[in-house]
């Protein structure tokens, strides 16, 4: 799972029928630091995730097991709004 | 599977129900030399590894394996904790 940062959203009429009602986001990766990495990805987000916020996101095929999911051409899923990070000094 | 050491952890109030009770942990991918590779990724942990621990992890679907027949939603898990490490390189 990687940690990134919602950047923007997604609009798309048509679609996969299973992709309907389904929340598309543009997120950032990020370091566990909060700092931006390259890249960006779209995903599904099952938690309601907001602009800015730091999400958890898990890729390939088991995030067709986050919620509502299944059995849907997905591949990138939006599992968890991240509170904190606490990084240890090993 | 890949070698890691655990340098921290994340806190998630908000996530996908399938998350819920699960540790999420922030692995540092190692080479078999103890150097540092790739970047830092969010694990869950199947075996109670705590921080600055060196781990085995591995990633993609099976990962979600040890936690069954509960469906977890992950893509990187910590399947065990190192106590050693051979290198016969001649």
């Amino acid at each position: 799972m990687i940690l990134a940062r919602v950047v923007g959203t997604v609009v798309a009429t048509r679609k996969d029928p299973r992709l309907e009602g389904k929340k598309l986001l543009i997120i950032k990766p990020v370091s566990p630091e909060g700092k931006d990495e390259a890249g960006y990805v779209v995903a599904v987000d099952t938690v309601s995730a907001g602009f800015k916020e730091k999400v958890l996101a898990v890729s390939g095929s088991s995030a067709r097991m986050a919620e509502g999911c299944k059995d849907c051409p997905v591949d990138t899923a939006i599992i968890g709004i991240v509170d904190d990070v606490r990084l240890d000094d090993v | 599977m890949f070698l890691g050491r655990v340098v921290g952890c994340v806190w998630s109030t908000c996530k996908s129900y399938g998350l819920e009770g699960q540790r999420l942990l922030i692995v540092q991918p190692l080479t078999p030399e103890m150097e540092q590779t790739g970047k830092r990724i969010v694990c869950t942990d199947a075996t109670g590894a705590g921080a600055g621990e060196l781990v085995y992890w591995c990633r993609g679907r099976e990962s979600s394996f040890p936690f069954l027949p509960k469906e977890v939603p992950t893509d990187s898990t910590i399947v065990g904790i190192i106590d050693s490490i051979e290198l016969n390189r001649t």
